[in-house]
Formats: structure tokens, C-alpha cells, sequence
């Protein structure tokens, strides 16, 4: 197992944010929160990255208890965080940003790591000197996907990549997580509102709800499921 | 790229005549009274005396501006809708622009190695300049702070206050000379960055800037009303001035010590003194640039302008936040550490009125008006904010207000800054090859 959370609770100041969530991700999967606003999908992968840290329970990570561990500590040991609204840093140079998400080990990998990036997404290749705040919403996408590849992650997150995107930009961005996983053997946690699209690319899927997990299991069972289909993919949502 | 067009019919020779001659015209009017008319003391009486010699010059000076102005925009305008058909205004702009500056700043270092043997004899000149190199160099310094890592901080003016006073309590104290204080000095300016970093480490924006001006204001408080250490609000008078490896600059130097004059055969003259000092900043700033301009191209420059950027994003790299903005506050509060060494060095006496609010705004509007994390625009600004208060001075009571307006028309004429592009650390030859590399 790859990702072990072990009836994590987590706090916002007084909001009880989580209470008592179990959730496991296993080598090469990928593995989807999906529920409504405020059911604590991005608190439970901020969390896992240390902030908020968990009040209680564990979280272990390649067979090391990292609950209590700093952000950048738990970054550098594999996890790789692609945050909601993209976050690229808007006044530097894509390729700059590209440089930033290499952090500052292992330098003699960059140009391996920026070439596979840049063949991945091309478009950052023709656009490197640029700012990556003129980048339209999807590209800058892609940059902070690419951004999170440059350190090598073990485990990938992916807090609502789809969030804001023109529909073609959407199926592109799900159609990355699917090759990076099927070609890059890449481990994916990905948190999404758009529940169709995610069950569809998943292997396993849990959903939340107040804090908790309500319903979990393979990603075509969710989509079956007559729960999740009232709930998240009949609103209007699909 | 759907840019409009604007149908800008282009001026005949004889619209830009009739142009040029309006001005003319207006510049006639107006010159008629303030040039043209003349009063001259004639034997205790006043006499109206005409000059239209000098009006004619003044007028046919403001034709040919005009007709040069017109066509220089005009031109401009041409180019610059050039550029935007071919859709790529932005880089050839920008890459100009980087040129520009470039030129510029090496006309302004030569300027500044030439000012004091060319106002050799000048003393109000030698002085003002060195102002304007304090400013520049406390300007660098928030410039980390501010401009590079995005931490607003509005008390900037207590290590300029700390490295003062440490040199000035280290030298009357102990005997301490200039050059063995100024690294311990910045040292402890430094470690009370540290300090001040600690609590704030949280807090951002608006209730950093809060924070940080009340470290200021303590820091001065302390000064003024801890009167056994600082000597409380009368200051701490002669400090020793730096020396020139061991030679004084005085008429009659102390016992067994050389003067500088004497050494090198020369008669004594107290510019010696200002010039060496001004010299002595001038090399304090240019390594200080030389640093801050490092450090921007090492792993701390870039993490400091991600944190700018984005702080979340830049946990998510795994960067350490914490060491980042202490790192910050700690490089800007030794170089205000070290300019505050030099100004106490250079003045002799220093006092807590000094060090009051006003400096931090100050050294912050420069900043800001220069463009953040823009080190020429920095100079830029120290220069213009140094020199409007003193060509204000022939306006007497409306020099702070001269003052304020240049602010305000500098900020809406230029929202960013005067130098608000930022330079990328990597140009594209670089980075063109670092990829081929890996292909």
C-alpha cells in the first residue's frame, strides 16, 4: 500500500473538518475523492500535505508515519501537489516554474525531467520564455501539472484540476491523468467535482460527504451506484 | 490577435507646421509677460526692461520641441501598431526596453565614479549624492524584503536604526573602527530580522505591514526612553569617521596616527573627507547590488519570488516557507543594518529622530515607485525622491506638497513602477540549450 489514512480527523480552527476518514491508495492506481462543496474532499488532500496537519488518526506513506511531518517535509518525500486554481507562479517564466517544481535536489535530473515534460505538454516547450500569468487557464493547467512532475513525485495529487476549464481543456486534462498513469506508472489521488469524468478515469473512487467517507469501490461500481447518480451525476453535474 | 485598429490618418508636413506654430503662438502669450517683461534696479528705482531677444529664442525653442515631440510620437505610434499587426508587441518591447535600461545603468555607474572629481569643489553636491546612494542602497535592501520575497514591510527603519547605533555604541564605547564594525553591525541587524521574522511568520499582507511598523516604532521608543544605553533622545555624538586604511581625515590627526592629507603630500581640505565617503558608499551600494542580483539567479533568489508569487504553491514544491521569509528578513534587515554603519559614520551624531516613521515610507515608496524587485528602478526613484525635495526647496513651504504631487503623478502615470518588467533569470539561450541537453 502505497497511502494508508487511518481515521484521520482534521480541523479548520472550530470546524471539524474530518472525522475519522480511512482512505488507501495503492501503487500505479488512481484513486478519486468526488463530492459536494464542503464534504472535505480538498481538506482531506491538504491534510495528507500537512495543512491543516491531522488531529488524530495516521497517515502513512510508503511505509513511513508522515502525520506529523511539515509540508516540505512530506514533499520531499515523494508527494507532488497540483493545487485547486492551478497556483502557477504568474510574473515568472514558465520555464521558471518548471525550474521551481524541481526544488533544489538532484540537478543532474532536470533536463531529463524537463524533457519529458516538455514532450508531454509541447505547448510549454514553444511558450518557455514566456509569463506564465499570460498563459490561457488550461495551459497553465498543464504548466502545474508539469511543475508538480519536475520533482519525481511517487504519488501525484490532483486538487480539482478541471475546475474553471473550457470543456475541451477538460477532456484534454483527463486524458493527462490517464496517460500518466497508463504510461508513467504514476499514482494519482484526484480530487474532482466533475464525477463522471473522474469514476470514468478511476480505478477506485471514495465519496465524502460532511466529513466523512460514505461510499467507496471500484470506479464503474460509483457509477452505478444509485446514490452516487442521484446525488452527483443526475443534478445537472454530468 | 484581434487588436483594433485605430484609422489615425498620418499628418502632412503642413498640419505638423500649423501644429507647432499654434505652440509657438501660445508660448509667445505666455512669454510675453514671464520672459519678454523684466524689471532691472535702475538707481534705487525699478525699471521695466524688455528682453524679446531671449522670447524669440524661447519661442522658436518651443516650435521646434513641438514638431520633434509630434513626430517622435507620431513615429512611436507608428511602430508600436506595427508591432501589434505582427503580434509581437510584447517582446520586442520588452527586450528594448531591457536594453534600454541596461545603457542606462552603465552611464549612471560611470556618472556616479565621475560626480565627486567633477564637483570636486562642490560640497551641497558631494552630499546630496551621497544621500541619494543611502537611499539607493536602503532601497536595495527593502528590495528583498519587498520586492523579491512580497513581505510588506513598513518598519524597514529599525535596522537601519540598529546598525547605526550598534556602530555608534561599538565605537564610542569600545573604540571600534568603521570597517571591524560594519560586518558585526550587520550581523546584528540581521539576527534582529531574525527576530522580527519569527512571530510573523503567519501573517501576511495587511497585518504583516501592521506588525512590522510597530517593530519599528518599538525599536525608536526604546532608543528614546532607554536613556542609559542610547543616551536617550540627545543621541550619541562624534563617532569616529571611517578612516582611509588607517589614515584620518583631519587637520591635525591624533597622536602617532597619520592624516590622509599628509601622507599622500596633499593640503588638507575637508572634501577629502566627503569624497572618500561618498566613495565608501558608492562601493557599500555596488556590492550590495552585485549580492541581491546574485542571490536573485541562486535557488533562495527564485524561492523568494515564488513566495511572492504564491506561498501555497510554493509548499506544494516542498520549499520550506519558514526559512525562506526568515531568510528574507534577514539579508534585508543587514544591508538596512549596513547603510544605517555608514550614516552614522558620515554624520557623527545620530539621535532617534532619525529613525522615525517617515524613513520606512520613504525607503518603501522608493520601492515602490521604482517597480518591485526592479534594482535599476530603485535607483531610479531614490534619485527622483531625493533630488524633488531639494529642487523643492526654492518653493519653501510647498516643497512636501511638490513632493506628494510627484508621488501621485508618478503612480497614475506608471501603476507598476517606473521599472515594473521583470527580468527573467534564464534568457532563451541558456534555456535552449539546458533542454537540448536532455532530448
Amino acid at each position: 500500500m502505497m497511502l494508508t489514512m487511518t481515521g484521520v480527523h482534521a480541523h479548520y480552527g472550530h470546524i471539524h473538518a474530518l472525522r475519522g476518514i480511512d482512505v488507501e491508495v495503492q501503487a500505479g492506481e488512481i484513486v478519486t475523492l468526488i463530492g459536494a462543496n464542503g464534504a472535505g474532499k480538498s481538506t482531506l488532500m491538504m491534510s495528507l500535505f500537512g495543512n491543516p496537519r491531522a488531529s488524530a488518526g495516521q497517515i502513512v506513506f510508503d511505509g513511513e508515519d508522515i502525520t506529523g511531518l511539515a509540508t516540505h517535509e512530506i514533499a520531499l518525500r515523494g508527494i507532488s501537489l497540483v493545487p485547486e486554481g492551478r497556483r502557477v507562479f504568474p510574473r515568472m517564466t514558465v520555464f521558471e516554474n518548471l525550474q521551481m517544481g524541481a526544488g533544489f535536489a538532484a540537478a543532474e535530473n532536470f533536463e531529463a525531467d524537463l524533457a519529458r515534460v516538455f514532450a508531454m505538454f509541447p505547448i510549454l516547450d514553444e511558450r518557455k520564455m514566456q509569463r506564465a500569468g499570460t498563459l490561457s487557464g488550461g495551459e497553465q493547467q498543464m504548466l502545474a501539472i508539469g511543475r508538480a512532475l519536475m520533482s519525481r513525485p511517487k504519488l501525484l495529487l490532483l486538487d480539482e484540476p478541471s475546475l474553471g476549464l473550457a470543456p475541451i481543456y477538460i477532456r484534454r486534462i483527463f486524458q493527462i491523468v490517464r496517460e500518466l498513469n497508463r504510461d508513467h506508472g504514476m499514482t494519482i489521488l484526484l480530487v474532482e467535482q466533475n464525477a463522471n469524468q473522474a469514476l470514468k478515469v478511476a480505478h477506485r473512487g471514495y465519496v465524502l460527504q460532511h466529513g466523512g467517507v460514505t461510499l467507496a469501490g471500484s470506479g464503474e461500481e460509483l457509477l452505478a451506484s444509485p446514490e452516487v447518480r442521484a446525488a452527483y451525476l443526475e443534478g445537472g453535474h454530468g | 490577435m484581434s487588436a483594433v485598429v485605430f484609422a489615425h490618418h498620418a499628418m502632412t508636413p503642413a498640419e505638423r507646421l500649423r501644429d507647432a506654430g499654434w505652440i509657438a503662438f501660445v508660448a509667445l502669450v505666455l512669454g510675453i509677460p514671464l520672459i519678454g517683461l523684466t524689471t532691472v534696479d535702475a538707481g534705487g528705482r525699478l525699471e521695466v526692461a524688455t528682453r524679446f531677444g531671449l522670447l524669440a529664442v524661447f519661442v522658436a525653442v518651443a516650435f521646434a520641441g513641438r514638431l520633434v515631440l509630434r513626430y517622435g510620437l507620431d513615429h512611436a505610434r507608428a511602430r508600436r501598431l506595427r508591432r501589434v499587426q505582427a503580434g509581437t508587441e510584447a517582446d520586442d518591447g520588452r527586450a528594448l526596453a531591457q536594453r534600454v535600461v541596461t545603457v542606462l545603468g552603465w552611464f549612471a555607474l560611470g556618472a556616479a565614479v565621475a560626480l565627486p572629481l567633477v564637483f570636486s569643489g562642490n560640497r551641497y553636491v558631494v552630499d546630496t549624492a551621497t544621500t541619494v546612494l543611502i537611499y539607493v542602497m536602503l532601497g536595495w535592501g527593502l528590495n528583498v524584503v519587498v520586492g523579491l520575497a512580497g513581505l510588506l514591510d513598513l518598519g524597514y527603519v529599525a535596522f537601519y536604526a540598529v546598525g547605526a547605533y550598534s556602530y555608534a555604541l561599538l565605537s564610542t564605547q569600545y573604540g571600534w573602527g568603521f570597517w571591524q564594525a560594519l560586518p558585526v553591525s550587520g550581523a546584528l541587524a540581521a539576527s534582529f530580522g531574525i527576530l522580527l521574522g519569527y512571530p510573523i511568520l503567519r501573517l501576511r499582507g495587511d497585518y504583516l505591514a501592521i506588525v512590522t511598523l510597530g517593530f519599528g516604532e518599538i525599536i525608536r521608543i526604546i532608543l528614546v526612553n532607554w536613556t542609559e544605553f542610547s543616551n536617550g533622545p540627545n543621541g550619541i555624538s562624534s563617532i569616529p569617521r571611517p578612516s582611509f586604511f588607517g589614515l584620518e581625515f583631519s587637520r591635525r590627526p591624533a597622536a602617532g596616527e597619520q592624516s590622509f592629507a599628509a601622507f599622500f603630500g596633499l593640503d588638507y581640505s575637508p572634501m577629502q573627507r566627503l569624497i572618500f565617503l561618498y566613495y565608501v558608499i558608492l562601493v557599500l551600494a555596488l556590492a550590495t547590488h552585485v549580492f541581491v542580483s546574485r542571490l536573485r539567479r541562486l535557488p533562495v533568489g527564485r524561492a523568494w519570488e515564488a513566495l511572492r508569487e504564491d506561498e501555497i504553491a510554493c509548499r506544494a514544491m516542498g520549499m520550506n516557507t519558514t526559512n525562506i521569509k526568515l531568510s528574507a528578513f534577514a539579508i534585508g534587515a543587514m544591508l538596512g543594518g549596513f547603510a544605517g554603519v555608514f550614516f552614522a559614520a558620515r554624520q557623527g551624531f545620530i539621535s532617534p529622530e532619525s529613525f522615525v516613521f517617515t524613513e520606512s515610507a520613504i525607503v518603501l515608496a522608493i520601492v515602490v515607485l521604482g517597480g518591485m524587485g526592479s534594482q535599476m528602478g530603485v535607483v531610479l526613484a531614490a534619485t527622483l525622491l531625493v533630488l524633488i525635495p531639494e529642487f523643492g526647496r526654492n518653493f519653501a513651504e510647498y516643497r512636501m506638497l511638490l513632493f506628494g504631487a510627484a508621488m501621485v503623478l508618478i503612480m497614475v502615470w506608471k501603476p507598476g513602477g517606473l521599472l515594473s518588467h521583470r527580468e527573467p533569470t534564464l534568457r532563451l539561450g541558456a534555456a535552449a540549450k539546458a533542454t537540448e541537453g536532455g532530448r
